[in-house]
């Protein structure tokens, strides 16, 4: 019964998907964020009609049409990957994402294709409020379109709103709205364009930052630090806050991620949340006894896991090893080995229906359809653990812990970091002493680099920390692979790494040199 | 006679539309015209190469029908048993 899954195959798969997917979030987050500030330094010129603050719009506005140029597209390769790399999975997924991508693709076709022209082309053609309503139009379309895009992806972390047809194999939407405001995908959004506000203002102060350390452009430099610092500010604020809001959602829903999240093996009531630790080097998961002690070190703050997650320190919190052989009567979640049953009694049921359907049986398959799929209870109770059918052990609905920490507690620290960044330099800029710090201005540089690892950071936990599953509970990602050679992908992973590593040398090499070339008099 | 306005006003609303872009294309700075070169560039890679060499969509590839895709992948949903990491 079991057909071997060639695991390279998988690997390079997800290497693959991975790869692009980085890539793609590279140019994402800049648009999100900068297209907003640029728009709110034209709101001022409009207002002021200091041409000082039409200038500083126009050069940012320069670096946000190189990145969303360079960037344009690049998302689309996903979706190629979806239909050869993992065909099981998009017809496994049926119409769930397709709303969604459509609404994307028709919001960004015409997003692109006329405000963003107005905003480049329409200087001195439109008038300077038609011209500034396109640019906040940009800005609040170039975030819309990034809503399709995640909801879709919170469908794959937490699917709801649709059932499973026998007949098709195929999932399908009955409830839009489920879809659309799963909690998921509201926490998603929220964190991640707050995120991509923040990385767009950290670009904004690093690259004023530059333009300081070089003596040039003070005005400008120090009002768009002014305006970015503060935009980063409440931005970083609200990060963290849907950082919370994600946390205790996961709790619930990712309760495997979530443990991971942390290295947490056994829970507690009043379990403290780790604000930095290393972990003991280990290529296994861990799940034994030895595992109670798996830090090198570490500083805890007490409580804070308890009540991050249920608002108080009595609350328990489970850990890897609870959620395995306990479950979490709380929250309603089963032990893994009971899902893992239950899984395959769904499987069997398929199975069944799939025998019934080979020999033309139609009574047989009628009533299994109108018994088990077409009962609440079997998809509620049964089918909704589809995919831990396919799990060997338990220990395999366990993602790779320690790139899960990691991931995580990197995101956050720097997340806390970028929060200081932005208060001393709003300090320094009202004590007007920002140009004598130096040491300040470099910081502000080098958080351009830095700010970007804490967003890919985010995706890393996302994504890795879901794994086995590329839906969780229903799909792993070995039954979502196709059955390709693994020679080929590895031959389009190296074109893409080729093609996206071009891409991004391209736009770093034309964005340097605006800069250097600075705003135009 | 209200036809003919509204056709004039029609033609000339395309026609502004039209010149609005062919200005902003032929007066566009250097920069601009380097990432529509690689605008251009890259859409041709993806959909001419990549799209049609290296990524076909499987499913539609390889069966006739929507009957035959979904019992591949009903098969598939049965038969493999594997866990990845």
């Amino acid at each position: 019964m079991i057909d071997a899954v060639d695991l390279s195959l998988v690997d390079w798969s997800r290497a693959q998907f991975a790869l692009t997917a980085m890539y793609h979030w590279l140019f994402v987050p800049l648009t999100l964020g900068l297209s907003f500030i640029v728009a709110m330094m034209e709101t001022i010129y409009v207002r002021t009609g200091r041409e000082e603050w039409k200038r500083m719009t126009r050069f940012w506005m320069t670096l946000f049409g190189i990145n969303f140029a360079i960037g344009v597209a690049t998302g689309i390769i996903l979706e190629f990957e979806f239909g050869t790399n993992w065909s099981n999975y998009s017809w496994f997924v049926g119409d769930i994402f397709g709303a969604p991508l459509a609404i994307e693709g028709i919001l960004a076709f015409f997003l692109e294709s006329t405000f963003v022209a107005v905003m480049f082309f329409g200087w001195n053609k439109v008038g300077k409020k038609f011209h500034l309503t396109s640019t906040w139009l940009v800005a609040v379309g170039a975030n819309l379109s990034a809503l399709w895009i995640l909801v879709a992806n919170a469908w794959m972390q937490n699917p709801v709103g649709m059932v499973f047809n026998p007949e098709t194999a195929r999932n399908e939407m009955v409830n839009f709205w489920a879809v659309l405001f799963n909690q998921v995908a509201v926490d998603k959004f929220l964190h991640t364009i707050f995120s991509g506000f923040l990385l767009g203002s950290v670009f904004v102060m690093g690259v004023s930052a530059w333009l300081m350390l070089k003596k040039r452009e003070e005005w400008l430099a120090k009002r768009s630090i002014l305006i970015s610092a503060i935009f980063g500010l409440l931005s970083s604020l609200m990060v963290a806050f849907t950082g919370d809001m994600s946390a205790k959602t996961l709790a619930q829903v990712q309760p495997v991620k979530f443990a991971s999240m942390e290295a947490l093996y056994d829970g507690s009531k009043d379990a403290g949340l780790v604000a930095f630790g290393i972990l003991k080097k280990s290529d296994e998961k861990i799940l034994d006894e030895k595992a109670a002690s798996n830090f090198v070190m570490k500083i805890k703050i007490p409580g804070l896991l308890s009540i991050m997650t249920g608002g108080s320190r009595d609350v328990f919190v489970p850990g890897i090893r609870d959620l395995i052989n306990n479950g979490d009567q709380n929250r309603n979640i089963l032990p893994i080995p009971e899902m893992m049953q239950r899984g395959k009694f769904a499987k069997g049921v398929l199975d069944d229906y799939k025998r019934a359907r080979l020999v033309g049986n139609r009574d047989q398959y009628d009533v299994i359809r109108r018994e088990y799929f077409e009962n609440k209870t079997f998809f509620n109770e049964y089918f909704r653990y589809f995919g831990y059918a396919f799990l060997n052990s338990p220990e395999d609905a366990v993602p790779n812990v320690q790139v899960s920490f990691y991931s995580f507690h990197l995101m956050v620290m720097l997340g806390f970091f970028f929060i200081l960044v932005c208060v001393l330099a709003l300090i320094m800029l009202f004590r007007n002493n920002l140009v004598k710090n130096k040491w300040f201005l470099w910081i502000m540089l080098i958080s351009i680099p830095l700010v970007y690892i804490s967003s890919e950071a985010g995706w890393i936990l996302a994504e890795m920390g879901r794994q086995p599953w590329i839906i969780q509970n229903l799909m792993p990602v070995s039954v979502a692979v196709s059955q390709i050679s693994a020679g080929s992908v590895l031959t389009t992973f190296i074109l893409f790494a080729v093609l996206f590593t071009a891409l991004l040398a391209a736009e770093v090499s034309i964005m340097v040199k605006q800069i250097k070339t600075g705003p135009k008099h | 006679m209200f036809m003919e306005t509204g056709q004039k006003k029609s033609s000339s609303l395309v026609a502004r539309v039209f010149r609005f872009y062919y200005e902003g294309f032929t007066t566009m700075s250097s920069w601009g015209r380097k990432v529509w070169i690689i605008i251009i560039i890259k859409l041709f890679i993806l959909f001419f190469i990549l799209k049609i060499f290296f990524f076909p969509d499987l499913l539609k590839k390889n069966f006739e029908n929507d009957a035959q895709r979904s019992e591949y992948v009903l098969d598939q949903l049965t038969k493999t048993t594997v866990a990845d990491d």
